[in-house]
């Protein structure tokens, strides 16, 4: 994926909140922008689960549908019960708009050429969505139980970009 | 105090108890947070395993090359242990997440 998007999105957050500590993503953009880091995961492993004919491959994919489906169901659950509304912010625009060009670009590629583009992708996506995760997501949520779930994603996440080198070495 | 009669009985129970083999037993393992726990465990053939999974998330415990349990999210899983051996475990799903089986003859 052009992470580049994401990353002056996420810089840009990152560079307000020198100035003004207020400035941090606030719980509802939070919940926001992991929901759509998630969605973005599932829709890009259906097109692999679709395209591909490598079993190592399409076993990954499913895994993010499975995974990244339940962590936005628990996400869900989450901000009903607290009565969040989650909210649209830059950093999700970001990233959604990153992901439709990479989506695109996915889907004109067939057979190895997609295979190995699409783990490519998943290794530099997760790279990211952690790297958010770590130093902008999890320091900025206030609520303990959103801060909880995120801890748990990183650490799902973190194996999910393990998982996705392993496929990505093993397709070389 | 016991009679005489009464002590050899005792022991003559105690004798049979004895003779008869160990009922099986369930071990129990957690799966929380993606880690099994207590990750190694000890058993004897005939046992069974239970994984209780906390997690949201739908796990396996898989031996490669040998057998798989499916565990759904928070749910539970279950496998009696057929033969002896040392198995290493993991999740197919979650390769990070690892366990061991000790199982030793009844």
């Amino acid at each position: 994926m052009s992470i580049r998007l994401i990353a002056i999105a996420l810089c840009f957050f990152g560079g307000v909140s020198l100035v003004q500590a207020a400035d941090k993503p606030t719980d509802p953009q939070i919940a926001h922008i992991a929901y759509t880091a998630g969605v973005i995961d599932i829709e890009v492993a259906k097109l692999a689960i679709e395209k591909s004919k490598n079993q190592a491959v399409i076993d990954f994919a499913q895994t993010m549908v499975r995974d990244h489906e339940a962590v936005n169901v628990q996400a869900l659950d989450l901000v009903k019960k607290l009565n969040v509304t989650p909210e649209d912010n830059d950093t999700s625009k970001a990233l959604s708009q990153a992901a439709t060009e990479e989506r695109t670009k996915l889907a004109k590629l067939d057979g190895a050429a997609f295979d190995k583009a699409y783990v490519e992708n998943e290794v530099a996506y997760h790279k990211q969505v952690n790297g958010a995760l770590e130093t902008l997501l999890i320091p900025s949520a206030s609520n303990a139980e959103l801060k909880s779930l995120l801890e748990t994603g990183l650490k799902l996440f973190q194996g999910h970009q393990q998982h996705a080198e392993h496929v990505a070495a093993e397709l070389k | 105090m016991v009679s005489g009669r009464y002590f050899w009985m005792l022991v003559a129970t105690s004798l049979v108890l004895a003779a008869v083999p160990a009922r099986s037993e369930t071990i129990q393992v957690t799966i929380s947070k993606l880690v099994f726990s207590p990750a190694a465990i000890h058993a004897k053939v005939g046992d069974m395993v239970e994984w209780i999974n906390k997690d949201s998330l739908v796990h396996t415990a898989t031996v490669r090359d040998g057998w798989e349990v499916m565990i759904p999210a928070k749910k539970e899983g279950t496998l009696i242990l057929r033969e002896a051996g040392e198995f290493e475990y993991y999740c197919r799903f979650h390769p990070n997440m690892k366990g061991s089986i000790a199982v030793t003859a009844p």
